[in-house]
């Protein structure tokens, strides 16, 4: 279980934390919402110390995260897909891997984790500089579950995708958090997503956590719908 | 106590920076990097520098020669020539002039493209795979441009001294045989390794200079272009005062 105690973190007079209390059960897949600049990402950001907050910590199973175990359990997948531009397709996706093992093991590896996200494996030798959003997001994917991770965080997974695109992206990363049973933290507003990705829903907003519920119950939790920008909890789905 | 404020925030703020650019220093040098990783740096600093720093130093070369011959026939010194242009390309002008190209080439590259990294998320994308930004993008950056430098600065004093040699003896009168002997002949081993060891101190200070306002650049285009134009600015003053310095901790 990972869990966030009195999370809070300003930039210069602007809080953008404060003092968030949120946990996520292992196996769970859970969605933050919030309209853009509530500070989602930077929620992310501090869960995986990338951000150091101001206030508060991080506890993962009870025990306060130790950084440099945690790392090498969870896999990321950046808003912008963030592949390294001077590697090609299947050196991003065995970054870590090549770390600890030779270059033909990882690179099947790779392939394989190509091949779940549905890419062919004539693609492992392109440059990202070569790929398509859609495809870099799936190269994005494999490589933070490259590593069998047992957490997986999302950033803004759909964001820039077609909406085609981004509910192939949904159904690819809900068949991978069930059938690895990994605990997933995505942070989106994409509404549509939040419903295929996430078990539960926690909506993020003036820094504080204003909801967290089950995603079944989302069409009938007034802050929601607040969110939604629809008049009444239950008014019907307003996704996208 | 204004203007004691007024003089000690900048001063603090300065040493500050100060501090915190030689940690970076050290800590990206506490290490070295894979081969592949510093060979290719080494192309990209080194190889590809080449041809602007051989240039530069051919016309100053070429310049100097005619400049020394001009001055120097006003006291009868016009014989000079050779000397002078071997001694100033070797301890000065080879390393200085061939430093500041290179801080015009590579810090501005660099920072540009750690600066993108960083837009576009890629520097945490590293530390989210248990990789440590600075030994993966600054380590061998910073020993490859320290390796690369003296390197570029001997090239650069051959061609520059050609260029003299070019110069002496098809408009100057000089008689070849005689322009080399005389070049070799007041040139000391400590004049040129003076020039390299410059070299070598110049190449960290333009690939830290890069480095730093690369992984401190702000964000979108405006950002990148910031740290750029910073990191070159940064790289040529540091390359004059670090000039400075070293001639007087050498020759004095």
């Amino acid at each position: 279980m990972i869990r966030t105690c009195g999370l809070s973190k300003s930039f210069g007079a602007k809080r953008v934390l404060d003092s968030v209390d949120l946990s996520v059960a292992t196996g769970e897949s859970l969605c933050v919402i919030g309209q853009s600049g509530t500070g989602k990402s930077v929620l992310l950001k501090c869960i995986l110390g990338l951000e150091r907050p101001d206030a508060g910590q991080v506890l993962w199973n009870g025990q306060p995260l130790d950084r440099a175990r945690f790392m090498a359990r969870f896999g990321m997948l950046f808003q912008g897909a963030a592949l390294f531009d001077s590697l090609s397709v299947w050196q991003n996706v065995a970054f870590r891997l090549r770390q600890r093992m030779d270059d033909r093991r990882a690179r099947a590896i790779a392939l394989d984790k190509l091949a779940r996200v549905g890419l062919a494996s004539d693609i492992a030798d392109l440059m990202p500089a070569q790929l398509s959003g859609g495809m870099a997001k799936r190269v994005g994917l494999a490589r933070a579950i490259a590593d069998d991770p047992a957490v997986i965080f999302f950033d803004e997974p759909t964001t820039g995708l077609d909406p085609i695109r981004a509910r192939a992206i949904d159904a690819l990363i809900r068949g991978i958090v069930t059938e690895t049973g990994a605990t997933a933290i995505t942070i989106t507003h994409d509404m549509a997503s939040c419903r295929i990705i996430g078990d539960r829903v926690a909506l993020l907003a003036d820094g504080r956590i204003a909801h967290d519920g089950p995603v079944a119950d989302m069409d009938r939790a007034p802050a929601l719908a607040g969110f939604l920008g629809i008049p009444s909890a239950g008014a019907g789905d307003h996704a996208r | 106590m204004t203007p004691i404020r007024a003089i000690g925030r900048p001063a603090l703020r300065a040493t500050r920076t100060i501090g915190a650019v030689a940690l970076f220093a050290m800590r990206g040098l506490s290490g070295f990097g894979t081969p592949r990783m510093i060979l290719r740096q080494v192309m990209q600093i080194g190889w590809l520098s080449l041809p602007v720093v051989g240039l530069t130093a051919l016309f100053t070369g070429a310049a100097l020669a005619l400049q020394i011959h001009s001055g120097g026939e006003r006291f009868q010194a016009g014989d000079v020539v050779p000397a002078i242009v071997a001694i100033g390309m070797v301890r000065e002008l080879g390393p200085v002039l061939g430093g500041l190209m290179v801080a015009a080439r590579v810090a501005s590259s660099i920072a540009a493209e750690i600066g993108t990294m960083r837009v576009t998320e890629q520097i945490d994308a590293l530390v989210t795979l248990s990789t440590d930004p600075v030994r993966w993008l600054v380590t061998p950056r910073l020993w490859a441009a320290i390796l690369c430098m003296p390197v570029l600065v001997a090239t650069g004093d051959i061609i520059g001294i050609m260029g003299g040699w070019l110069v002496g003896t098809t408009s100057l009168g000089f008689n070849s045989a005689s322009y080399i002997a005389n070049s070799w002949a007041y040139l000391e081993p400590w004049d040129v390794t003076s020039g390299l060891i410059k070299g070598a101190v110049f190449g960290l200070v333009v690939a830290l200079s890069g480095c730093w306002f690369g992984m401190r650049s702000g964000r979108g285009a405006a950002g990148v272009g910031r740290a750029t134009t910073n990191a070159v600015v940064a790289a040529a003053v540091g390359i004059l005062a670090a000039n400075f310095a070293l001639t007087g901790l050498f020759f004095e």
